[in-house]
């Protein structure tokens, strides 16, 4: 019954076999022991297991690991290079836009996306930017002024 | 004290790991032969058990196995306790087994446990698990589960009232006979799921053979998690290790020892393996505790100026089905003693009736009995204002406790430790403009258009706080805290702490106190905490108490570690230990700065003890204990702007200003980020959020799709300053701020809401205030 799937997981090649019904996030998390990515429920509300894949970000709840077959994966553990931190990671860091730290991998990666489709961000597209997915220490300001600042460290 | 440490907004050391994917909390952790537990769960919220047959699910692929309540009870395992009951309230205390054995109370009321070697396959064997129920009437609401014919939750129990409680001060009645003017209302202060990100989660390990148990678990506060593990498991307390990880948030929700703790014990105890048990968010809306839910008629009675001289309050208080750990705690001591908030009301009366129904139980959520008093004396005062015609802010000025530094005594016998509560008001009014808005408003109201401008003045209680209150009051713990300073020879420092942390980021202020009283570099200071095995004793972190009871038992270790190190110093620059100061990271001779020993010297010698004073022990550590004398008392004022559109009856939050004061601040950054996250949920309460069950019990706002956790676009950038006013109770002179945002925002966002609806004529509206709910009430209104 196991299926063969093959991803780019950060950059290395996992092969596996996983049953058919082995949601993305869990594959992640349980056989690749990626933990970065959490899970915060269980109807695609959160966005706490927001992972890129091919590029897009998206709740890695509600993706079978079967569907992601052959597609490149980023987790938060991927994001930093050679010890150095993303500058939208740093701009987490420096603008406190974090507390419990729950939600955060998955805002961040939704952070990457949407900088990726504007580099240029208002105030008000960040907050709409960042609907899919909540946050319930920060009331999002500060998560909202470190996208604004990565914005302006990853242009320049 | 190095003053650029303490009181400036360094970034926090936590956020490395959390950026990063490092971070590991509960449901992280893989041990060797682990399975996993799910739990069967009732669909009925009031049903006797007829019959269990786990049979099938026990054949089911990868199970290992099945149990019910009988079978935990036959192995010795004991009901959840309740570790708060309030004296003079004749509060009933029934058995609270952690899987129910012959009667369920509430949707979600475990009924059996399985346990298998896959997550899936555990979760495909609930469904397995087959239960004849007989139902058994159901009643959901507070006030209609007291009254005659309601369904009765527990045999001795008489009309589900849990308890009757009241608080008095003065002569209530009399005030209302010889007042010019009474306002009343009725407050459904609504039901409200905690929803921390991360759901709960446990993983126990148990050694037949040491007889020791290791749980790692999602909560506030591992020490009292052990000492009630250790009344239902049996285990005794000194066997049991709990460790607290990164923990997801928890605003009160992670405070309760839940049944699920004691059943990953037992599976581990009865499987020889380790046992993990997630909950997912469907599940954690059920089985997790709720907060609020009173039904509340009060009113104020006051002279024709304005003056305050009443208030009387009757209240509801839904606890759910069982009584949770601290639930009989929040509606009386937490809510009926602050009823008279930032005023002058010489004359209280509160009658609280605790009630069981048959909902998930209720605790304490963030702000957790203040939010319901403040609402409700910050309501009365805006009444008060529109009966007399009178500005909100002019009737609140009138009527506000003067500044004081000395204490001041308020009707309902508690003191308030230092305020200036008009201070705090003025700025927030001169930020907001409040002259400019007036105009507005009424600019805009010629042209039908809706703006609303509404205040919260609040005072609120925490630091908890005394120990010997804490045992008066029938807190089944102490309240104080402890901590450990430890220097190694290199002059790093290692500090133990027994609060628990769970995004509030006190390893970082924690760690800025070290570095500014005693000279170390803040980066050579790490602040251990949340495993029990590593830390002293210590009541955890709830009702913003970390900072202010947690800091006072820091700057005794603190103490210490400098008088040690003058002997030190003295011994080794043969000078008095009378004669040694300390100064910046430096002992040195009154007179001659240039003779010292920096901290790490002394750290060096006193760990090699090659040359140590006559009598003087070798090492550089010390323990402190700290009991505050009084709770903390911060205040603020706090100015919601509104936008009401009444064809669609949609709320916009167009501004807020927020005024706080926590007393010294020892990072401006992160008390802002307290202040903004509690902003958010006390708007959430106002506007979007409410847990709803039908009248078969059903939670009907059961998952993330049906529940409004307020999203980043509901909200404005909110406006912030402080003023500064220190409490006497702590040596830094610092108070709580963990949950201020949500005790001020709900009514300053609900009286906004009124004022922008008050030349429509609409007098109230039960929270949330949805678009429906404020759509149908102008319509009503227009009818009318």
């Amino acid at each position: 019954m196991k299926h063969a799937v093959s991803l780019t997981v950060n950059g290395a090649k996992r092969n596996a076999e996983v049953e058919p019904r082995l949601l993305l996030v869990h594959f992640l998390r349980e056989n690749l022991g990626l933990t970065g990515t959490n899970v915060g429920c269980d109807t695609s509300q959160c966005g706490a297991c927001t992972v890129i894949i091919d590029g897009q970000a998206v709740k890695s709840c509600t993706v079978l690991t079967v569907q992601a077959d052959g597609s490149k994966v980023t987790t938060i553990e991927g994001l930093a290079t050679n010890g150095k931190l993303h500058p939208i990671q740093q701009a987490f860091w420096d603008k406190h836009g974090l507390q419990c730290g729950f939600c955060t991998p998955g805002m961040i990666l939704t952070a990457l996306d949407l900088l990726g489709r504007n580099p240029n961000p208002s105030e008000a597209d960040v907050r709409h930017g960042i609907d899919g997915n909540l946050c319930r220490c920060t009331g999002y300001q500060n998560i909202v002024a470190s996208v604004q600042e990565a914005a302006g460290r990853m242009k320049g | 004290m190095a003053s650029r440490i303490f009181g400036s907004a360094i970034k926090r050391r936590e956020d490395p790991r959390l950026i990063t994917g490092q971070a590991r909390y509960t449901d992280d952790f893989v041990l060797p032969n682990m399975a996993f537990m799910a739990v069967v769960r009732s669909p009925y919220a009031h049903a006797k058990i007829k019959s269990i047959d786990t049979k099938k699910a026990a054949a089911m692929p990868g199970v290992i196995g099945v149990f019910t309540g009988k079978q935990m009870k036959d192995a010795g395992f004991g009901p959840i306790p309740c570790a708060w009951v309030v004296p003079g309230s004749d509060t009933k205390t029934p058995p609270y087994p952690p899987i129910a054995i012959d009667t369920v109370r509430y949707v979600g009321n475990a009924v059996a446990i399985v346990i298998a070697t896959d997550r899936y396959q555990a979760s495909d064997a609930v469904d397995a698990v087959e239960v004849d129920y007989q139902p058994l009437g159901v009643t959901v609401d507070a006030f209609k589960a007291t009254q005659k014919g309601a369904p009765q939750l527990h045999g001795d129990v008489a009309n589900n009232v849990c308890f009757h409680w009241h608080v008095t001060g003065g002569d209530v009645e009399a005030a209302f006979k010889s007042a010019d003017v009474v306002v009343k209302d009725k407050i459904i202060n609504q039901r409200l799921i905690p929803n921390a990100m991360e759901p709960r989660a446990s993983l126990a390990t148990y050694s037949s053979g040491a007889g020791e148990l290791t749980i790692w678990t999602t909560t506030q506060n591992p020490h009292i998690a052990r000492f009630l593990l250790s009344l239902d498991t049996g285990i005794p307390e000194h066997k049991i290790r709990v460790i607290a990880p990164e923990v997801g948030g928890g605003f009160g929700s992670k405070i309760p020892h839940y049944p699920e703790e004691a059943m990953v014990v037992f599976a581990s105890k009865m499987l020889g393996r380790p046992v993990k048990w997630t909950e997912n968010r469907s599940e954690n809306y059920r089985a997790t505790i709720h907060g609020r839910d009173h039904i509340q008629e009060v009113e104020l009675a006051a002279k024709k100026d304005g003056t305050i001289v009443g208030l009387r309050a009757k209240v509801w208080a839904n606890l759910g089905a069982y009584l949770s750990t601290a639930s009989t705690g929040i509606p009386t001591i937490l809510h009926g003693l602050m009823l008279s908030g930032a005023y002058k009301i010489p004359n209280i009366h509160e009658d609280v009736y605790g009630v069981f129904t048959n909902t998930t139980p209720v605790d304490a959520y963030r702000g957790a009995g203040r939010p319901e008093a403040t609402f409700i004396v910050e309501r009365l005062v805006d009444l008060l204002a529109r009966k007399l015609k009178m500005d909100p802010a002019e009737l609140r000025r009138k009527n506000f406790i003067p500044p004081f530094t000395e204490g001041y005594t308020v009707a309902t016998g508690i003191t308030y430790d230092t305020g200036n509560y008009v201070a705090a008001f003025d700025k927030a009014l001169a930020m907001a403009d409040y002259k400019g808005l007036r105009k507005q408003q009424s600019d805009m109201r010629a042209k039908g258009q809706y703006l609303g401008i509404g205040f919260c003045t609040y005072a609120e209680i925490c630091g908890l706080g005394p120990s010997q209150v804490a045992g008066a009051v029938g807190f089944g713990g102490g309240l104080w805290e402890s901590a450990i300073v430890r220097f190694h020879p290199s002059g790093k420092v290692n500090v133990f702490v027994g609060i628990s942390p769970h995004g509030q980021g006190e390893e970082t202020t924690f760690a800025q106190i070290v570095s500014s009283e005693l000279g170390v570099p803040v980066d050579d200071v790490e602040i251990m905490h949340g495993d029990t095995d590593q830390t002293p004793m210590g009541w955890g972190s709830y009702g913003s108490r970390s900072t202010p009871v947690g800091s006072g038992a820091l700057m005794g270790a603190i103490t210490k570690i400098k008088d040690k190190s003058k002997l030190v110093t003295a011994h080794l620059l043969e000078a008095s230990p009378d004669d040694i100061e300390y100064a910046d990271g430096k002992f040195f001779v009154r007179g001659s700065p240039d003779k010292f020993k920096t901290i790490q010297d002394v750290a060096l010698m006193a760990n090699v003890a090659w040359n140590m004073p006559k009598g003087v022990e070798p090492g550089l550590e010390a323990s402190a204990f700290f009991d505050p004398p009084n709770f903390v008392y911060p205040f603020g004022a706090h100015i919601a702007v509104v936008q009401v559109d009444a064809e669609t009856g949609e709320v916009t939050l167009k501004r807020y200003i927020a005024v706080d004061d926590c007393g010294r601040v020892i990072n401006p950054m992160i008390v802002e980020g307290q202040i903004h996250g509690g902003i958010a949920q006390g708007v959430g309460q106002a506007l979007w959020e409410g847990a709803v069950y039908d009248d078969d019990g059903q939670l009907l706002s059961g998952s993330m799709m049906d529940y409004a956790i307020p999203k980043a676009a509901y909200f404005p950038k909110f406006e912030l300053a402080m003023t500064e006013t220190p409490t006497t109770v702590n040596p830094l002179g610092v108070k709580g701020i963990g949950e201020t945002g949500t005790i001020a925002s709900t009514p300053a966002v609900y009286n906004a809401v009124a004022d922008a609806l008050a030349p429509l004529g609409v007098e109230r509206i039960n929270m949330p205030l949805t678009p429906e709910r404020v759509w149908r009430a102008i319509r009503d209104q227009r009818r009318a």
